[in-house]
């Protein structure tokens, strides 16, 4: 429905540069693969025209600083700016800081404590009123305010004496040194001051149904239930914005928004995206781009380490050997997510390629089993001092690709004499104390492990992260290994990219040696957007596709 | 007439307070609760959730939470959405609309067409309409909403182009025609169920009526035939319709679950459907209160028209 002219007269200018000798063939089946015309496409002078985006699930959570899910980050990444923006090869260049603090250029001191952050200062609010180093002030300290709902403090409960020496620059103390801070603070969107200080409870305030940001789309309306509208900010100090309306569309069940996508009622497939059952009729569509995209995430197979049977190191080897992961890339998931034997995402800096590739090999896995002096028992079952090779694997109930993964594995994991029973439950309970508290046998699971693509995973695989036991991060494997908690603090406390790489190197290396979780796959999504669309780009560094929504126009 | 509605009040303070007991404690035996969606966040540890859960009361006694909450509604307080931060009577309130002018629609259309096929069945009984009206209500009524819903988008959206693929109207276009037009789909494949139930209804109650003395006495008077339908049978047989119609009024306003979310009305079906889903506890309870004052409502509306328009009864 929505500028039904424009698509129509998209259609014809594409079909006419399919004439022309663009490769009609080449264009039908990878139009991704041509990128951007030869022709040089410009954005337009002045905002024009609108873009709707389609999602699956509805923002609804318009402080940026209050718990909230991706969608709502797409609403974020737009309507305000972090101090720094990460680029799409994951790069942190400054945003509403004029550069970006390293120890080189001193704006952290070599210890690492000491910040200094350089601000902008042609940057204004969306109602005018000037943006200045007191609402960076404001934000850092609200968010560690006892009474406010924030989303989550890491890193910002470590920063002390907040210091605003003039409009555009502000300083802090860090309790301890903190490299990944950097990253997490190209998803810390700032707050105005002056709006949120005269409010009596941040919780509860009129500004978060109606935010007031520096960024490329101002609020308009939101029509609950159905659709939020954002409106060009004509004064953005940044690139863009060349559309005059971005709209967030909901669309709740995910056959209905490939549905919308394919009738033209949504310009853009946002989060959570075209499924991939539908990818071999959606890459044919006439007039969509429709591309495979690598995302942040990993899809693996929890084992809780306190586990007796998952204690044995030969145990979780003939599990890993023993999982049929092409069978299960190309006959549930269409073929189109990748194999991955570490967290870290492959696009990352900080991947480590030279890992052992998982084989799949039923007899390597029963030697293993065998050498380790597990035997089988009379129901086929192997046993070993009294114990059974038996666990159960959760996961959510209704996510039918996972569901048949199990099945899969139960029947490799059989052929070795492992019985896994399957034991899914609702996400609410699953994602409850049975994650969090660890009590689950084994779990499947898709995680983002990096915040705003730092390395740092010491919330997910350090000793003191295991909250079962007390701790405070969400090791939910239960995974103790005293080098692997040493390099994570060394990790977190290094600023040179490059002594990071080694020893996240290393860290990947001693994980995929202990298999606290067996990889399955590397997720990607399934991109779609009308073929008029332009100065769209994919960043898996964060978790919407609407990052850099300003960038975007109608060729 | 007063003492019928004085105990029928009580009666329904009790079932209130029984109803909210039973959702506040069914809904809080569901292990996770609403910071569970974050679980997975990347950067979100166990320690933060603990934060959140102090701070939004989810770790005091159920029991303090309920009279906390009872109490508060008491005032004329609903709460606060955890999920989208507005008082839960704002929230339904930008449902409602929705909800109503699709259920509104659709009751009229299932109310229109299930009373003329039931009674059409009834006096032509084991006529081929009356078979195909059987066959037809029962496929209706065994062909779950989301395939007539899907069938409908992809027959009349995506092959022939006349209907919208859903949603309430155009972005950028709010006229009336552009509503009528986008209503007239998820309207239909919601009234075939209910087109379905009051033709099987119907039916049955005009066969009863017919089959009555008084119809026999005003055929014998000479009464036409037009006539002694119109008014003796039909008539008659309305009766046990109003009864139905109370016990449906409440869903014109908590709406359709499964057609709202296929194609994609912001109503209070996708509210009540979202807000479980985050485990919107305020929410849930809300509309949960919400449909129980409704449902009580219609069935003492229903009772009341019965005895006015029935002389035979009388409400004590």
């Amino acid at each position: 429905m929505t500028k039904f002219n424009k698509t129509s007269a998209g259609f014809s200018r594409r079909d006419a540069l399919r004439v022309l000798g663009a490769g009609g063939a080449a264009g039908l089946f990878a139009p991704h693969l041509l990128g951007k015309p030869a022709f040089a496409q410009t954005p337009p002078a002045a905002p024009a025209g609108r873009i709707v985006v389609g999602l699956s699930q509805e923002p609804t959570v318009f402080n940026p600083l209050m718990p909230h899910i991706e969608v709502d980050d797409g609403v974020n990444f737009s309507i305000f700016d972090a101090l720094f923006r990460i680029s799409v090869d994951g790069v942190i260049g400054p945003n509403l800081a004029s550069e970006v603090p390293s120890q080189d250029n001193g704006g952290i001191s070599e210890d690492g404590l000491n910040w200094r952050i350089r601000l902008r200062d042609d940057v204004t609010w969306h109602d005018g009123t000037p943006f200045t180093a007191e609402d960076v002030k404001y934000t850092l300290e609200l968010i560690v305010n006892p009474d406010f709902r924030a989303w989550r403090t890491t890193g910002h409960d470590l920063v002390r004496d907040i210091t605003v020496v003039s409009p555009t620059e502000i300083t802090w103390r860090m309790e301890e040194p903190f490299a990944p801070y950097l990253s997490f603070l190209t998803e810390t969107f700032m707050v105005p001051k002056h709006i949120l200080e005269a409010e009596a409870n941040p919780n509860e305030a009129a500004f978060n149904q109606a935010p007031v940001g520096t960024g490329a789309f101002k609020w308009g309306q939101r029509l609950a239930g159905d659709r939020l509208e954002l409106v060009a900010n004509a004064d953005y100090f940044g690139e863009g914005p060349y559309v005059e309306e971005l709209i967030f569309k909901y669309i709740p069940d995910m056959t209905v928004l490939y549905a919308q996508f394919k009738s033209g009622d949504i310009d853009l497939v946002g989060n959570a995206y075209i499924t991939p059952d539908n990818y071999k009729e959606a890459k044919d569509l006439a007039d969509r781009v429709v591309t495979v995209e690598p995302k942040g995430s990993v899809e693996s197979i929890y084992l809780n380490q306190e586990l007796p049977v998952f204690k044995d190191q030969a145990v979780r080897e003939a599990l890993y050997l023993a999982m049929d992961r092409t069978a299960i890339i190309d006959a549930l998931y269409y073929g189109v997510p990748t194999p991955a034997e570490t967290f870290m995402p492959p696009q990352s800096y900080y991947y480590n390629p030279d890992l052992p590739k998982q084989e799949f090999n039923l007899d390597r896995a029963r030697q293993i089993l065998d050498e380790a002096g597990w035997v089988p028992g009379p129901d086929g079952i192997r046993e070993k001092d009294g114990l059974r090779l038996s666990f159960n694997n959760s996961t959510t109930v209704g996510n039918h690709l996972r569901e048949q993964t199990q099945q899969f594995l139960q029947q490799t994991f059989a052929e070795i004499g492992a019985e896994m029973k399957i034991e899914n439950l609702p996400p609410a309970v699953m994602w409850g104390d049975f994650w969090g508290q660890s009590q689950f046998d084994s779990a499947m699971v898709g995680i983002t492990y990096l915040v705003g693509g730092d390395p740092d995973v010491t919330y997910r695989f350090h000793t003191d992260a295991i909250a079962a036991k007390g701790g405070s991060g969400s090791n939910n494997a239960q995974y103790s290994n005293s080098e692997v908690d040493a390099l994570l603090v060394e990790g977190s406390r290094t600023f040179d990219p490059e002594k990071r790489r080694e020893i996240y190197s290393k860290v990947q290396e001693i994980i995929r040696h202990d298999l606290p979780f067996l990889p399955l796959f590397a997720y990607t999504n399934l991109y779609g957007r009308k073929a008029g669309i332009e100065g769209f780009e994919v960043n898996t560094n964060t978790r919407t596709e609407s990052w850099h929504a300003a960038a975007w126009y109608w060729a | 007439m007063p003492a019928f509605l004085l105990k029928r009040f009580a009666q329904s303070i009790v079932l209130l307070v029984i109803v909210s007991i039973i959702g506040f404690v069914v809904l809080n035996l569901i292990p996770g609760g609403p910071l569970a969606q974050f679980a997975l966040d990347p950067g979100m540890t166990e320690a933060d959730k603990a934060r959140l859960a102090e701070q939004l009361g989810l770790n005091r006694p159920l029991l303090v939470q309920y009279f906390d909450w009872a109490w508060r509604l008491l005032q004329g307080d609903w709460g606060i959405s955890f999920r989208d931060g507005n008082p839960v009577l704002t929230v339904i309130s930008r449902h409602l609309f929705a909800t109503f002018l699709l259920m509104g629609s659709s009751t009229v259309i299932a109310i229109a067409i299930g009373t003329w096929i039931g009674i059409r069945g009834a006096t032509h009984r084991y006529s081929t309409f009356d078979y195909a009206a059987t066959v037809g209500a029962m496929v209706a009524l065994s062909i779950p909403t989301f395939w007539f819903g899907l069938i409908g988008i992809y027959v009349f959206s995506l092959k022939l182009g006349w209907l919208p693929a859903g949603n309430m109207y155009s972005i950028g276009d709010g006229s009336v025609l552009d509503y009528l037009h986008h209503l007239i789909m998820p309207s239909v494949v919601l009234a075939l169920v209910h087109i379905a139930v009051w033709s099987r209804y119907m039916r049955t109650a005009t066969l009863d009526a017919i089959s009555q003395e008084f119809v026999k006495t005003a055929r014998a008077k000479g009464v036409t035939e037009r006539r002694v339908l119109m008014k003796h049978v039909v008539g008659n047989a309305l009766l046990p319709m109003i009864t139905l119609a109370g016990v449906q009024l409440p869903s014109i306003l908590t709406g359709a679950l499964v057609t709202e979310t296929v194609f994609t009305w912001p109503g209070m079906g996708r509210l009540f459907l979202d807000s479980l889903g985050y485990s919107d506890y305020p929410v849930v309870m809300g509309l949960l209160m919400f449909s129980a004052i409704l449902t009580i409502a219609g069935n003492l509306v229903a009772d009341i028209v019965v005895a006015l328009v029935d002389p035979r009864i009388r409400l004590a």
